[in-house]
């Protein structure tokens, strides 16, 4: 009689040890589909500000220097090595909001151009898509925290649930398009 | 002529462009010529009489690396207004292809237009990208100047149409006279070497290795080395123990210590493997009068009118180097002969030879035109 009530406790025990296991394998596998979802978004929203920026430098609004200099970053985010000149993403990203601090910081830069042609819209449609991108870089990097943290579990580590994948990298990259914010650490 | 010159770099940083404009600018002034140059320069630089601030550069990333450079509608209204007050004959960009003062004088203005590339434009599908807004400006230049083969080969395919070389001058005579630096060359004589340390196609290790010969042979001998260095402990090593104390590294010199290097030595040596398609370094030796010696290669040969400037030797052959820098260290009247055929030779590379070729481009293309005017098409923005 005590020999299986025994037995049953341990088999119960076993068994929700078990369910709990699984539970932790597959909240840290649901993470790293939340995390890549995460990373679609945002790169859509980087593709998005890209292109937009990239009408804007070819819109004929600005003058010559200006769009040459926005066209050259938008190239920028876009190269992958094939042309020998590629920067690591993060980097190019940064450097396209720095070509758009740059032509949205100097002075009076919104009422020049407004009243032409399309140009509020264009303008507005610049910055709300740069928002999106700061705002899905959080959503992205506090994913990838709460990912990481996930993995770096005792029982985690372990039992090693988190498999083959990788641990997801954070996003690091200057998206402020107001310059006193970001310009001084960036020396600009 | 009135001649106008747009500029697209920082005026106070150093850099090739703006040495060659300045040195263009003061060149065709002497020539008797009406010059304006603008260029982005921060207010408190003190500036040249004929160079027109446009106000302060804006670093910007451009290619991978940060750019200071001067853009966006205020300085396209500073362009406009310099423009208009100058009333230039021949209006003369330079890189119009950077997004800066250049490109927007270019667009600004109409009339007689030269175009000066200097460097290759590595990304030509921005170019392409942007081309309907650049071509307004690209397509008003009426004569092209490249000062390379090669960044004439980018012009070309690129922007399209064609270019007339023309090679930096040398400023033969900001390097004719200078102060050697203090205990040089010495009664034991020296050799010198400019250039970067640890690029094998300048060619220092041939000049390390005929040191090993000739540093034996005369115990006085020294050898001045400037130029920057990745790790100048690891130049040094490649000199026997023996020797070290008598290879003197400086690093990177300014403009002013470079004359005074050259004039600091006997014999200067340009060891170069290859890769060089002028050899202004060698040039500004054989204007400060130093007596030369260098490898064969093309350029060297044409340099030195096939020897009878300079001394050539077997390029990369560290034997035969020794042999030719010891002759010349033993006959001082040979080296007396080398200088003055070294100064006569480079004469005909200096900047006011360059800038009547550049003045006779500006002729051809003011033929039949008008003044520089404010294009009518730039007028629309503001």
């Amino acid at each position: 009689m005590g020999v299986i009530t025994d037995i049953v406790i341990v088999v119960a025990a076993a068994l929700l040890i078990g369910v709990y296991v699984s539970w932790r394998a597959g909240r840290i596998d649901r993470l790293h589909a939340r995390v890549e979802m995460a990373r679609a978004a945002l790169d859509v929203t980087l593709l998005r500000r890209s292109s937009v920026a990239l009408e804007l430098a070819t819109s004929g609004l600005l003058d010559p220097a200006t769009s040459l200099l926005l066209a050259a970053a938008v190239h920028g985010t876009r190269s992958d090595g094939t042309d020998g000149g590629a920067r690591p993403r993060d980097l190019a990203e940064s450097d396209l909001t720095r070509a758009l601090r740059a032509a949205f910081g100097q002075p009076d830069f919104r009422s020049s151009l407004s009243g032409k042609e399309g140009a509020d819209e264009l303008l507005g449609e610049v910055e709300a898509t740069a928002h999106q991108v700061f705002l899905a870089r959080k959503f992205y990097n506090d994913m990838v925290a709460v990912t990481r943290d996930a993995r770096r579990r005792p029982l985690a580590r372990v039992l090693r649930l988190s498999g083959n994948a990788q641990a997801p990298e954070f996003f690091e990259m200057d998206d402020s398009l107001i310059a006193d914010k970001a310009g001084a650490s960036l020396g600009l | 002529m009135k001649i106008g010159i747009a500029c697209p770099y920082s005026w106070d940083v150093p850099g090739g462009v703006q040495q060659h404009i300045r040195d263009l600018a003061e060149a065709l002034i002497e020539a008797g010529h009406e010059v304006s140059v603008i260029s982005p320069a921060d207010d408190d630089t003190p500036l040249p009489p004929y160079v027109v601030g446009a106000g302060r550069a804006v670093p910007v990333p451009y290619n991978g690396s940060v750019a200071r450079l001067s853009f966006g509608f205020l300085s396209v209204s500073r362009v406009r207004r310099w423009l208009k007050e100058g009333g230039f004959d021949v209006l003369h960009v330079h890189e119009p292809g950077i997004p800066s003062l250049s490109l927007l004088a270019c667009w600004a203005a109409s009339g007689p237009i030269v175009a000066t590339v200097h460097t290759a434009i590595p990304r030509s599908r921005v170019l392409l990208v942007t081309y309907p807004v650049l071509r307004t400006a690209l397509e008003k230049i009426n004569g092209r100047i490249a000062v390379s083969e090669a960044a004439r080969t980018t012009l070309v395919e690129h922007i399209g149409g064609d270019a007339v070389v023309i090679p930096n001058g040398v400023a033969t005579r900001r390097y004719r006279k200078a102060e050697p630096l203090p205990g040089w060359p010495g009664p034991g004589g020296a050799i010198g070497f400019l250039g970067r340390l640890d690029e094998s196609r300048k060619g220092l290790s041939v000049l390390l290795k005929a040191f090993e010969i000739l540093g034996p042979q005369r115990p006085g001998l020294r050898l001045l080395v400037a130029g920057p260095a990745g790790d100048a402990d690891e130049v040094l090593h490649k000199v026997p123990a023996a020797l070290r104390d008598r290879v003197v590294l400086l690093g990177q010199v300014s403009e002013e210590d470079k004359v005074r290097v050259l004039h600091s030595v006997d014999v200067f040596c340009s060891p170069n493997t290859g890769g060089e398609s002028f050899g202004i370094v060698t040039a500004e030796a054989m204007a400060a009068g130093v007596p030369v010696v260098a490898s064969d290669i093309d350029a060297f040969r044409q340099l030195l009118r096939g020897g009878e400037a300079g001394e050539l030797f077997a390029t990369g052959d560290a034997a035969d180097l020794a042999r030719a820098a010891g002759s010349l260290l033993d006959n001082r009247a040979r080296r007396a002969d080398l200088s003055a055929a070294a100064l006569a030779a480079v004469a005909d590379y200096d900047w006011s030879v360059v800038a009547r070729d550049v003045f006779s481009v500006y002729e051809t293309v003011v033929l039949g035109s008008t003044q520089v005017k404010v294009a009518a098409a730039g007028q629309d923005f503001s």
